[in-house]
């Protein structure tokens, strides 16, 4: 036998125990646990630790570890009731302070581990029950809104520019407009493209009159369907939030999509009114003459105000009840940098409408204070004293700004004296509150949680039977090599389990199929180095030499072999769908973990047991 | 354990005439089956509402009907999961696209009663059926394509033909089979089909490369008797590496429940078939495209093989002058 590589033992067993390490989480189990976080997405204040301990101690509920772990705080229970009993007071404890409480299952994985990276697998909606739901926003529905803002607000432009127009229609996703002769046209043109940087004007191929076709450029387009989205996606994690699920996945899914995961969440009803609600914004300007604080107080309300509290710091504002201008109207906020003062500022858009009417209020109030009021309506569950679910439609109306008027504007304009994750999330509010693009649900994938328990309870034993028959069949095929074989198998699950867990790959219902199946195809690579052994052996060769040559000639067809079935793999994994991903992850890392441990590691075993033994007649492989 | 004392010697190239006949029949068959009799698309394809129901004990189907026709929804169809306390509810797509459907057939059904559970509820839109379908063919030409080019550019063009001809084969027998018993085809039978490709294919390219082997080794022969002694060579690998990997797709068809049920049936369907594709189909179609021992050898061998011919043609025109 060939002098063995020293290093192949030495990264075999450093592989090995690596890939222990790394599977090892999975074995500890979970705990039932609250998972506290902020809804701002800020970490929890260093104090947090004695006010839960506080909460609990004051109803009796022992917890079994109460820590910060990463952003949220994690209180660990020992049964599922005592973690009811906890997140119900937690909860009223926390009451409308911004904080999100859930229920959640933490892993038992020691400290030093998790600090190592060490995390249990991650496992999909299939196994652990939960809703999907996957969301298409109607972008052609924000296209068409655009156009009929267009037909209004250009026109309107004109008229206050003292550009005669003769006629205007709609064509299409354009609107056209006619001029008595070119001169007026080409004003009309220069006015227009100096004022509307995010329009087309172009020459209408049919005109038989001098007209402008005027149309959203293509970049607007793609902004208006971007920013559609994107509101979109920040109602719904601020509603997900609200709903107080641990790991909500929501995230956008190629261009006008959105996908809504909440693992344990069983009814998927009370998810569907949340994500139906609506958010929407108004305008108002702040009633200076009433002392808000003391109506807040008594509860005595001016006539024509109404009373808000402002988000976050709670504070009183009386409103008047009209409105100035309301979300519908706005076209865009955006954080900026302010140009006079260089700090941090949200500058807001509004439409035609919008703009005649804040310019009418703002030309008579210059120095008085302005609010924006965010409204939604909001499904929250509260629970009674027997433990059981009520919910309630709850109107949210929350002031998110309020500010001086420095001066007379209307279309465009600056709210500043903001820090800049205030502007940020001031854009963000202001973005989801303007008209927020309709959504439709077009899949919804609802697991109960004994189905979930079932597929893993299943999953489970088709693997444990898989590899019960793959093991006797090997050993009672090629005896002792055979056992080299299963112990390859057995790391390369390991190693499997480990990378998994390491880079928190989801495993899903088909994942599990995947790891069977590829128990199967994974001994196939020891099956031809052991085949060719035996050819060796036959044709005469001595027992250590047909050893080298079996291996060493079944490398490559082993390599050429794995590449189609990874061809195949990678295919299904850029396929995209949700439960596809996690079949094609687990079977391609099968077959690349496969390679090492069937090849290097039974290798290894051989040349361990055997390598010494210069003088053998036979192999045990027959 | 031997099976055989000696490398077999099976002359399975001389009937390959006969494995290709047979194989074109059964393939046409299984063609003219998908298209006349179709394929039991599940809702992932088709759209659709499916809702699964356990009930406390064993329920009538036809109280489920009654109860889902009482709700509007008379044109369900409903039967047995598993088991006569599950019920598994299909309707199909409809003007109804919203999700709320499958609230209000749970709602019909009783589910939240007393023991009614909700097992499981899939809806999905037309839009996202269609675009599935549209992407699983799509996926399944590229990854013919890569794997063709892959075969093409590690062994030859005639073997690539050979090859991707046993993967069309191999498919299209087990969506025939699919056809014939019915047998639903979901997102897991489009995965069971794709990982039987890429399958199929390693058993294909097993026997080439000991075709190739052989042919750089054993110069005398013809590729015909090449060809043979490779397919007798790794019969016996073959024949263990499809045990085991039926062995798995058994104890998953057994023990695996119904959500993986269509995609054991597809993969132990489809590694019986391939059995036989590799070496009828994929290496008989390849023998039968009349491929050359020049045609594998690797490039520098095949420049000095070029060499050593012209060399001796040049001595023989010298040796006429």
């Amino acid at each position: 036998m060939h002098q063995y590589p020293f290093w192949k033992p030495v990264t075999l067993i450093v592989v090995t125990l690596l890939g222990l390490l790394y599977a090892l989480p999975n074995v500890y189990g979970e705990d039932p646990a609250v998972q506290i976080s902020t809804s701002s997405g800020d970490p929890v204040p260093a104090d947090f630790g004695d006010r839960i301990a506080k909460v609990l101690e004051a109803e009796k509920i022992e917890d079994r570890g109460s820590r910060l772990e990463g952003t949220q705080w994690v209180v660990r229970f020992a049964s599922p009731e005592v973690q009811l009993h906890a997140v119900d007071a937690i909860k009223r404890d926390l009451e409308g302070q911004g904080y999100v409480s859930a229920l959640n299952l933490a892993s038992k994985t020691p400290k030093w581990l998790s600090a190592l990276g060490g995390k249990p697998m991650a496992l999909g909606l299939d196994l652990r029950g939960g809703v999907h739901f996957l969301l298409q926003v109607a972008v052609e529905d924000v296209k068409k809104a655009a156009v009929e803002r267009l037909i209004n607000d250009v026109p309107k432009f004109l008229r206050d520019k003292d550009l005669r127009y003769s006629g205007r229609r709609k064509a299409g996703e354009a609107i056209v407009i006619e001029f008595a002769d070119a001169d007026r046209l080409e004003k009309a043109r220069t006015a227009i493209a100096r004022e509307y940087r995010e329009l087309t004007v172009s020459t209408p191929p049919d005109a038989t009159v001098p007209s402008l076709a005027v149309s959203l450029s293509e970049v607007e387009a793609k902004r208006l369907i971007d920013d559609a989205v994107q509101k979109n996606l920040i109602t719904l994690r601020n509603r997900v939030n609200q709903f107080g699920v641990a790991e909500p996945i929501v995230q956008r899914q190629g261009a006008d999509r959105i996908v809504v995961q909440l693992p344990g969440v069983q009814d998927p009803t009370r998810v569907k009114e949340l994500l139906g609600a609506t958010a929407t914004l108004e305008y108002r300007a702040v009633d200076e003459n009433a002392d808000a604080a003391s109506a807040a107080a008594s509860g005595v309300i001016p006539a024509g105000d109404e009373l808000f509290y402002q988000r976050g710091s709670h504070r009183p504002y009386l409103l008047k009840r009209e409105t100035i201008a309301s979300g519908a109207e706005l076209t865009s906020a955006t954080p900026t940098i302010d140009h006079e003062s260089g700090t941090p500022a949200v500058s807001v858009k509004l439409d035609g409408n919008g703009a005649k009417k804040m310019l009418d209020f703002t030309s008579k109030n210059v120095g008085k204070l302005m609010a924006v009021v965010y409204k939604e309506t909001e499904i929250k569950t509260t629970y009674n004293t027997r433990g059981e679910a009520i919910r309630e439609r709850r109107d949210v109306q929350e002031v998110i700004s309020a500010a001086t008027v420095r001066g007379v504007f209307g279309a465009q304009f600056q709210t500043t004296g903001l820090s800049s994750r205030e502007a940020r999330d001031l854009a963000d509010l202001l973005k989801a509150g303007a008209l927020v693009a309709p959504i439709e649900i077009i899949e919804e994938r609802t697991i109960g949680p004994s189905l979930g328990a079932d597929n893993i309870r299943r999953g489970m034993s088709a693997a444990l039977l898989g590899l019960g028959l793959v093991m006797v069949f090997m050993v009672v095929y090629y005896r002792v090599f055979g056992l080299f074989a299963i112990a390859a198998l057995t790391v390369n699950l390991l190693l499997l389990t480990a990378v998994l867990s390491l880079f928190q790959a989801t495993l899903t219902m088909p994942g599990i199929a995947g790891i069977v199946l590829h128990m199967g195809i994974a001994v196939d690579a020891n099956v031809l180095i052991y085949e060719r052994i035996r050819e060796e052996l036959r044709a005469g060769l001595k027992p250590l030499q047909a050893i080298d040559a079996g291996y060493d000639r079944a490398f490559l067809t082993i390599a050429d072999a794995n590449v189609t079935v990874l061809i195949g793999t990678l295919i299904l994994f850029f396929l995209g769908a949700g439960a596809l991903k996690g079949f094609a992850i687990t079977l391609a890392i099968g077959i690349v973990t496969s390679q090492f441990t069937a090849i290097v590691g039974s290798r290894t075993l051989a040349h361990w047991v055997f390598g010494k033994r210069q003088n053998l007649k036979d192999l045990p492989i027959w | 354990m031997r099976i055989f004392s000696n490398v077999p010697k099976f002359d399975f190239m001389r009937q390959r005439k006969v494995g290709l006949a047979v194989s074109a029949l059964l393939t046409t068959a299984s063609i003219l089956l998908v298209i006349f009799r179709g394929l039991n698309f599940g809702i992932d394809f088709t759209g659709g509402v499916l809702v699964e129901v356990q009930f406390p004990q064993s329920v009538q189907l036809e109280k489920v009907r009654e109860d889902l026709g009482k709700g509007g929804y008379e044109h369900g169809i409903v039967q047995y999961f598993g088991g006569s306390s599950t019920v598994l509810i299909r309707l199909p797509p409809n003007q109804e696209t919203s999700a709320n459907l499958s609230t209000k057939v749970l709602a019909a059904v009783g589910a939240g009663a007393e023991g009614v559970q909700m097992r499981r509820v899939e809806f999905v839109g037309p839009q996202v059926g269609e675009e599935l379908s549209e992407k699983g063919s799509i996926a399944m030409i590229v990854a013919f394509g890569l794997i063709a080019a892959f075969i093409a550019f590690r062994f030859e063009w005639k073997f690539a033909i050979g090859a991707i001809a046993a993967l069309v084969h191999d498919a299209v027998m087990v969506l025939g089979f699919l056809s014939l018993t019915w047998v639903e085809f979901d997102l897991t039978t489009l995965a069971a089909i794709l990982a039987l490709i890429g399958y199929s294919n390693n058993e294909t390219i097993v026997i080439f490369d000991r075709v190739r082997e052989n042919l750089i080794r054993t110069r005398k022969a013809t590729v015909f008797e090449v060809v043979n002694l490779s397919v007798n060579q790794t019969l016996l690998r073959s024949i263990i590496t499809h045990v085991t990997t039926l062995l798995v797709c058994v104890a998953l068809f057994t023990l695996g429940g119904s959500t993986v049920h269509s995609f054991s049936v597809s993969m132990i369907v489809g590694v019986i078939v391939a059995t036989y594709s590799s070496i009828y189909v994929s290496t008989g179609l390849a023998v039968a495209l009349g491929v050359k021992r020049d045609d594998l050898l690797p490039p520098e061998e095949r420049d000095e093989l070029i060499k050593a011919e012209k060399i001796a043609k040049q001595e023989n025109d010298g040796a006429v002058v």
